[in-house]
């Protein structure tokens, strides 16, 4: 880790301002990403603005009926809150498939949206890697991908995003609320973001200089009919190599409404409109949701150590979509998959 | 330790910065330190305190061996800067045990044998103190799910598992 200075933020637009005045430097929050890419070398911030006494710590219920997350409510307090584990069990069942106890209890909200791939090569300073060097190369292409995407990759960069909380968001139509020198904005989940492309440094669509504050949960929470699984190399504490965030409304055996989700597969949280849209109005069924499996991955490309993703990635949307109609959704402290 | 920025990510030299005073109570201790931004909590334990029982395993907060609880909560203190605690209060496995009393939860690791190396051992159970705070854990899955963030290598788990259990059951 270099050295480097240390500040904390008043209120949201000192911290603003902070950031403006010094554009090398960083917030800081839980730290439990960021930290460990500055002892890796990989950030070097020449400052910490230090943003985790400001008071975006509430979960507050909106005028239109959803869920209001300051973007500091550390992610254990959220997986546990009342109005999470009745209304959205889906945000709750994600959260606590990632990471471990201690690193909830430090990790907020908007830290978590914000966390870099765990591509071994881009934590890997001796490599080339277009992320973190851009036009250095990408290593994983020709590399160790096991972990890698299988869906919207370029030639410049084949890294997932990490998060588990992040896919039950994108399967919610969530929205990120930012504020920054051009005053505040809300953006959609599924704009946050991004595919590598060309630009595979940028990992969200956030202007320099913003910070989030807020994470907004529309009504419809899908605490009925859902589940959020998990499928990785060991039964806890361990990133996904597929994961299925799945909702559904069904009226009998009819599917109304589909929410489907995917991590550990793309460069962002992977939704695919057409599959929910062949969904709706179908019946609840393996044939159906085998069907919908097929839309997502019609366009997946496996890598040398990655193929294997793609079958797993259909199978994980069955089976997600079978709890969801049963109304059985995986637990995570179970480690059978109904 | 400061160096220039590189990679034409710097604005220039970066002034070295100050050691800032930071306030913090240990095992019901009042601290007065002045600390550079960059220094953990656990080095803040270790090298500046003296309390050398929470270990440095990973040092990336993947292991646990460092774990304390910081205002009663469980944390990897390995990716806390100490300056962000200020005017928090920190229990370490030297801060557990009452007026010569092991705390519930040592006693238990003793009673079931629950470490070989024993260098987990302090995370293991400021982990399991944190888990019985949480109050979120009943059976034995729960506490095998809610503990995966404190790994030991001489796989001492069921022995762990049914430590704490004992502890809990006494809580």
């Amino acid at each position: 880790m270099i050295g480097f200075q240390y500040s904390r933020a008043q209120d949201i637009a000192d911290a603003v301002r902070q950031l403006a005045a010094q554009p090398s430097a960083k917030f800081i929050a839980g730290g439990t990403n960021l930290i460990d890419l500055m002892k890796q070398d990989v950030e070097r911030p020449s400052r910490l603005i230090d943003i985790s006494r400001l008071p975006l710590k509430s979960v507050e219920e909106t005028a239109s009926g959803g869920l209001r997350i300051g973007a500091l409510v550390p992610n254990s307090d959220l997986a546990y809150h009342p109005l999470i584990t009745q209304r959205y069990p889906m945000v709750a069942s994600a959260i606590l498939a990632g990471a471990s106890a201690q690193l909830r209890n430090m990790a907020s909200t908007g830290g978590n949206l914000l966390q870099r791939t765990r591509c071994f090569y881009f934590y890997d300073t001796a490599t080339p890697c277009n992320k973190r060097e851009p036009g250095s190369g990408c290593s994983a292409i020709v590399g160790l991908n096991r972990m890698h995407a299988i869906l919207g990759t370029s030639e410049s960069c084949i890294a997932t995003h990490p998060s588990d909380l992040c896919v039950a968001l994108a399967a919610l139509d969530a929205t990120v609320h930012v504020a920054g020198p051009a005053g505040t904005r809300v953006i959609a989940f599924d704009d946050f973001h991004r595919l590598p492309g060309n630009a595979p440094q940028s990992d969200t669509t956030l202007q320099r200089g913003e910070i989030v504050t807020a994470v907004e949960l529309p009504h419809q929470g899908f605490a009925t009919h859902h589940t959020y699984l998990k499928i990785r190399d060991r039964l806890s504490y361990a990133f996904a190599l597929v994961s299925v965030a799945a909702g559904l409304e069904l009226e009998g055996d009819t599917i109304k409404e589909a929410r489907l989700a995917l991590g550990g597969v793309a460069h962002k949280p992977w939704r695919d409109p057409t599959a929910e849209t062949a969904l709706r109005g179908q019946a609840a069924s393996q044939s159906t949701f085998a069907g919908a499996a097929d839309i997502v991955l019609q366009d997946a490309k496996g890598y040398d150590h990655n193929r294997f993703k793609i079958d797993l990635a259909r199978r994980a949307i069955v089976r997600a979509l079978t709890q969801a109609a049963a109304g059985t959704p995986q637990v995570q402290s179970s480690k059978k998959i109904a | 330790m400061t160096r220039i920025s590189p990679q034409g990510r710097s604005e220039g030299i970066v002034a070295v910065p100050e050691k800032i005073p930071v306030a913090i109570t240990v095992n019901g201790v009042a601290r007065q330190l002045k600390l550079a931004p960059w220094t953990t909590l656990l080095d803040t334990l270790r090298d500046h305190l003296d309390l050398t029982g929470t270990k440095k395993g990973c040092d990336h907060g993947q292991c646990g061996a460092c774990t304390v609880l910081v205002d009663g909560r469980r944390i990897n203190s390995c990716l806390a800067l100490a300056v962000m605690q200020d005017g928090a209060s920190v229990t370490t496995i030297e801060g557990l045990a009452t007026d010569g009393m092991l705390h519930a939860l040592q006693q238990a690791f003793i009673d079931h044998d629950a470490f070989q190396c024993g260098y987990c051992t302090p995370g293991q159970i400021c982990s399991a103190a944190g888990l019985l705070a949480e109050g979120r854990a009943t059976s034995a899955e729960e506490i095998r799910e809610l503990m995966s963030g404190n790994i030991c290598r001489c796989g001492a788990y069921p022995n762990i598992v049914a430590a704490i259990q004992q502890a809990m059951g006494q809580s």
